[in-house]
């Protein structure tokens, strides 16, 4: 390629010619482009006016709130950044703060390799993969209400609770999974992973699929053995997966609110109060008007941390992930 | 990796949002214009199907004697989450019942309708008693609420756990020494919890308070908070060695009202604090069998500031609702909340429906007008009467002479979540310290309090 030539790589000069025949000035050029234009409005206009509707209007009005101090009944009143002053002087939100990021941490070191060892393991096996991609799965499909529900019986203190059971004949002593302050985020961090890993297997498995089988046959043939095609070929190839995975992981543990509402609504004495759970009960916990304005403000707070961890991410990453 | 159930949730969130959307605007334009006046009036939610028939053969007979009006339910059960959600999403019915505690506050703010030029000529505005009549009126005395029940504290006990620990059902514990020792001998000879405590959605605070009140504290003095007081200490002292000397608090210890409920009813708790007219939640919605049931008085320290926690129901109306519609919603709550206290028909036919699908009648309350008017109303349905009432006697011969106590006003449920820690820490972490637990609690308490006014 010349520098003269701006071509991206592999548009042929065939390729490029009707680009050049709808240089401005000529009327069949400009009538094909507005009636394209339209055409493209027209196909954008459903997910516009739904994303409008229920994403940006909302983001804005959230944008908006932060900054006031409503009810949603009577009328708001700007109040400047008090709402965020407010959520700054809470000593509850550097609990939520240690809280997330105790969890995200625990999702990290046990819910972000399970997926991909079981990943790895499943293309590996040459018959029945099929279902055991199917039992990995499942959990996914069990509303996730449901899945709390059933995992609260499993957790139950007594010695007569399902992993109490189990312990008790390991002669180990009931432990009070959700009760116990050390033991119970784990817990959570358990059920999540139980809830959700199926998903991120799925998509290794499509990700180790895509591999070029002849690289694993060179290595072969180099002498190369398990731990080194997995190194050196299978993490390498999946680098762009992982990457993205990663990042997605980082954005929805920070937004755990499920887990800790449903199995404990933050408790015992806050050692499961998220972010997201302290969001949720400035907002309506207080039943005479929920403090929209500082769940607002710390909602926007947790956004702009997230968009700006992901950039940074991305900038780091660029390379790896080329 | 934990982010596809977060991109379900959001879909479900979404295609949620789109439903409701959808049925909001059905509903906009289902409402028929048969020149009736519409109301939509709340009906508890998990109600056994007798329970649902008995509600819609009062509803016909409304409908019946006030034909421009259309009754639509909806089912309802004010918790301080979803009523807050609803309130702000508009989404409440006409009619719907708040607390005592938050009558004043919703009062302040414009959050529920001004009725109270309909409420005036109501034939029993002036008889009510006027503590209670209180909890629902404005600074100039204009009752915006209309008071439908009220109840006090009561110790809720199994009377077959009793009887399988040793101890004379008939014969509850009248002191709090008493109350930890039966409790004891329950968790020993049975396994299950001899004492249970509310732990969250604010219910931990309000136990709490409850039990501080009856050994004579209180958690406010005007806009101060007094959290760290000896009642507290006393309170809180108990409790913790109930759970870790004792052991007799059983294996679950975090509990919101209606999961406590849920096990009183199916026989894990020998003792819990609640309000006194909890009888129909634990029959109706939780299966209780009443051979089980036995309720008592809470006891009181001897101090003169002893007193049992009280509380009540108000009925109040959306502030969406147009005018004729809030009259129709008083004539709603008049026909169905209170015209069996103040009319013997009405008394009788509400009794007789209940008793006829096997709903409980003659459960605890206490009085919204005065003793005199509750006596003669509970002679009237004495024949329908179908609750245990002799097991039910320790609390209603005593009850009444038991100094009533209001709940807090400034900041309640804020102070009663700050309690809620407290009382969670207590039972959960063995070395947990009181005195540090209490210093937070005071500044958080008082923070508030402060932030409220």
């Amino acid at each position: 390629m010349t520098t003269t030539d701006t071509r991206p790589a592999g548009v042929t000069g065939d390729q490029a010619g009707p680009r050049k025949a709808a240089r401005p000035g000529r009327p069949g050029a400009r009538l094909a482009r507005a009636t394209t234009g339209l055409h493209t409005l027209v196909f954008l206009a459903p997910m516009l006016v739904v994303f409008g509707v229920f994403s940006w209007y909302p983001i804005a009005r959230a944008v908006v709130m932060s900054f006031q101090r409503t009810n949603l009944v009577t009328d708001p009143v700007f109040v400047g950044f008090a709402n965020f002053q407010q959520v700054f002087a809470d000593p509850l939100l550097w609990t939520a703060v240690q809280n997330t990021g105790y969890f995200a941490l625990l999702a990290l070191l046990f819910g972000y390799p399970i997926p991909l060892v079981a990943a790895i393991l499943m293309s590996e096996v040459r018959r029945l993969r099929g279902l055991f991609s199917a039992l990995a799965y499942l959990p996914v499909v069990v509303p996730p209400v449901v899945a709390v529900l059933l995992w609260k019986l499993f957790y139950d203190a007594g010695e007569d609770g399902v992993f109490n059971t189990v312990l008790g004949w390991l002669g180990i002593a009931p432990i009070a999974w959700l009760q116990d302050a050390n033991a119970v985020m784990p817990s959570l961090v358990l059920e999540a992973t139980w809830a959700a890993a199926g998903g991120t297997v799925i998509i290794y498995l499509a990700a180790l699929i895509g591999v070029d089988p002849s690289l694993y046959e060179a290595a072969e043939i180099d002498g190369a053995g398990v731990w080194r095609k997995l190194w050196h070929i299978t993490l390498p190839q999946l680098r762009g997966v992982l990457l993205i995975t990663f990042i997605l992981q980082i954005i929805g543990t920070a937004q755990v609110f499920l887990e800790p509402f449903l199995f404990t609504d933050g408790g015992p004495a806050n050692r499961t109060l998220t972010l997201l759970l302290l969001i949720y009960r400035y907002a309506f916990t207080n039943s005479l008007g929920g403090d929209y304005g500082a769940a607002a403000a710390l909602s926007l707070m947790l956004a702009v941390v997230l968009a700006a961890f992901s950039m940074l991410y991305f900038r780091l990453t660029r390379s790896w992930s080329s | 990796m934990l982010t596809s159930r977060a991109a379900a949730a959001r879909t479900a969130a979404a295609l949620t949002a789109l439903g409701v959307s959808a049925l909001g605007l059905a509903a906009c334009s289902d409402e028929p214009d048969d020149g009736k006046t519409h109301i939509t009036v709340t009906i508890d939610a998990g109600l056994e199907q007798e329970a649902i028939d008995a509600f819609d053969a009062r509803v016909e007979q409304f409908e019946d004697a006030n034909p421009d009006i259309d009754v639509e339910t909806q089912e309802y059960t004010w918790t301080a989450g979803t009523f807050t959600a609803q309130l702000a999403g508009g989404t409440l019915p006409d009619v719907f019942t708040i607390p005592f505690t938050d009558g004043r506050g919703l009062i302040e703010r414009g959050q529920i309708a001004d009725i109270s030029a309909y409420t005036a000529d109501l034939p029993y505005r002036d008889a009510f008693n006027p503590n209670i009549a209180a909890a629902g009126e404005d600074p100039d005395g204009n009752l915006w609420a209309i008071p439908i029940a009220a109840y006090g504290q009561g110790l809720h006990y199994n009377r077959t756990l009793f009887e399988a620990a040793g101890l004379d059902p008939d014969a509850p514990p009248t002191t709090w020494a008493e109350i930890q020792t039966a409790a004891k001998a329950i968790s020993d000879a049975t396994g299950e919890a001899g004492y249970s405590v509310m732990t969250n959605d604010n219910t931990g605070g309000w136990i709490l308070t409850t039990v501080v009140n009856a050994l004579g504290g209180r958690t406010e003095d005007g806009d101060t908070a007094t959290i760290d007081t000896p009642q507290m200490r006393e309170a809180l002292t108990q409790l913790q060695t109930m759970r870790w000397d004792d052991d007799s608090m059983g294996d679950t210890l975090q509990y919101d009202w209606a999961g406590i409920n849920q096990d009183f009813a199916s026989g894990r708790i020998g003792m819990y604090v609640s309000g006194g007219g909890n009888y129909g939640n634990l029959f109706t919605q939780n299966g209780l069998d009443p051979d089980d049931y036995g309720l008592s008085i809470l006891p009181l320290a001897a101090d003169a500031n002893a007193g049992i926690l009280g509380g009540g129901t108000l009925a109040a109306v959306s502030p969406d609702a147009e005018p004729a519609e809030q009259e129709a919603a008083v004539a709603w709550i008049d026909f169905y909340f209170m015209e069996k206290l103040t009319d013997q028909a009405a008394a009788v036919a509400d009794a007789e429906v209940k008793a006829e699908t096997g709903q409980p009648v003659g459960a605890p309350e206490l009085p919204v007008f005065d003793k005199a008017t509750y006596d003669e109303q509970q002679t009237w349905i004495a024949e329908y009467v179908n609750v245990p009432v002799e097991q039910m006697a320790p609390y209603t011969s005593q009850v009444f002479d038991q100094p009533l106590l209001t709940e807090p006003v400034s900041a309640t449920q804020e102070v009663y979540a700050v309690l809620d820690t407290v009382v969670q820490s207590i039972l959960t972490d063995e070395n947990a310290d009181i005195d540090a637990l209490l210093e937070t609690a005071q500044a958080d308490a008082q923070a508030a309090m402060d932030a409220a006014a």
